[in-house]
């Protein structure tokens, strides 16, 4: 066993309570890496684990949220590592994800925004959620990922061309849906919630 | 905030006033005023890049909100009891 003598109780406490703060980020950041909503809380559960047996070398104060995601990201790329198919499977439960829509409310466009999502490629869509929803830094996403700032940066330029010429060419991997559409129902959709709130 | 050069109209004060977003109001009242006075006012180039940018800004948006609307569930109780009972282990060591 680990000798934890010299850990403060106070300390584990301030760091649960941020942790559990955390805990619908690390959900939502791991349904992005993985799709399949029941692999995301498996995999944010874990990271969740490995933060609090980890917590002795976290400083209090620092950005625990950032430490959080690089541990998440790690732990869902070893476990992709470790197992060539898992990859394949995950590609099948993304589509199967992506595709399926959890509310039947759910507006059009998002379901569009999944599937552009999905077809770019991996590092882009990770920079472009860490900056673009995660409300990450870029330097808090370069150092989430590992790369240079600068390598952040044009991942986060290039998944937003890619991602708005997906969204306006229609070229998404779905029959039917005229050219022009998402980005029509995007903006409309856009312009709505400026309205409402 | 940046104003975006030329073609305010009346309508942008109010719109500013009632909104706390900064992002926001610009996106607006581009939907508004793109069609008339915007392209007229500054020629195609610069009703190209507002255009863009404007779209850029509604992408910004479903993306945040399809990461919100995770953010925004409930978490599962397995989350807590793992949490929980990770706790009472470290406390009995």
């Amino acid at each position: 066993m680990v000798d934890r003598s010299e850990r403060d109780p106070a300390l584990d406490k301030a760091f649960k309570n941020e942790l559990v703060t955390l805990i619908p980020h690390l959900r939502a950041f791991a349904r992005t890496l993985c799709g399949d909503a029941t692999a995301a809380d498996d995999l944010a559960q874990d990271a969740m684990m490995k933060a609090w047996d980890a917590r002795n070398s976290f400083q209090m104060g620092t950005n625990m949220k950032a430490w959080t995601f690089m541990i998440l990201r790690n732990q869902f790329y070893s476990e992709k590592r470790r197992s060539w198919r898992q990859s394949q499977l995950d590609q099948e439960a993304a589509e199967r994800t992506l595709v399926a829509v959890d509310d039947p409310e759910a507006p059009v466009a998002l379901d569009e925004l999944r599937l552009g999502l999905g077809m770019l490629p991996p590092e882009q869509r990770e920079a472009l959620i860490l900056v673009g929803a995660g409300g990450f830094a870029y330097e808090e996403a370069a150092d989430i990922c590992g790369v240079a700032v600068g390598t952040v940066k044009s991942r986060v330029s290039r998944a937003r061309r890619a991602l708005q010429s997906i969204l306006e060419d229609g070229a998404y991997d779905r029959d039917g849906g005229a050219a022009g559409d998402a980005m029509r129902t995007i903006l409309a959709q856009a312009e709505r919630l400026s309205t409402v709130r | 905030m940046k104003e975006p050069p030329g073609g305010q109209d009346v309508l942008s004060d109010q719109n500013d006033n009632m909104k706390g977003r900064p992002s926001e109001p610009d996106a607006e009242d581009m939907i508004e005023q793109q069609p008339q006075s915007s392209t007229k006012a500054r020629g195609p180039d610069a009703a190209a890049l507002d255009e863009a940018r404007l779209r850029q800004q509604a992408i910004g948006v479903r993306l945040r909100q399809m990461f919100d609307e995770v953010v925004n569930e409930p978490v599962p109780d397995e989350f807590l009891d793992i949490l929980r009972r990770a706790d009472k282990s470290a406390e009995t060591e």
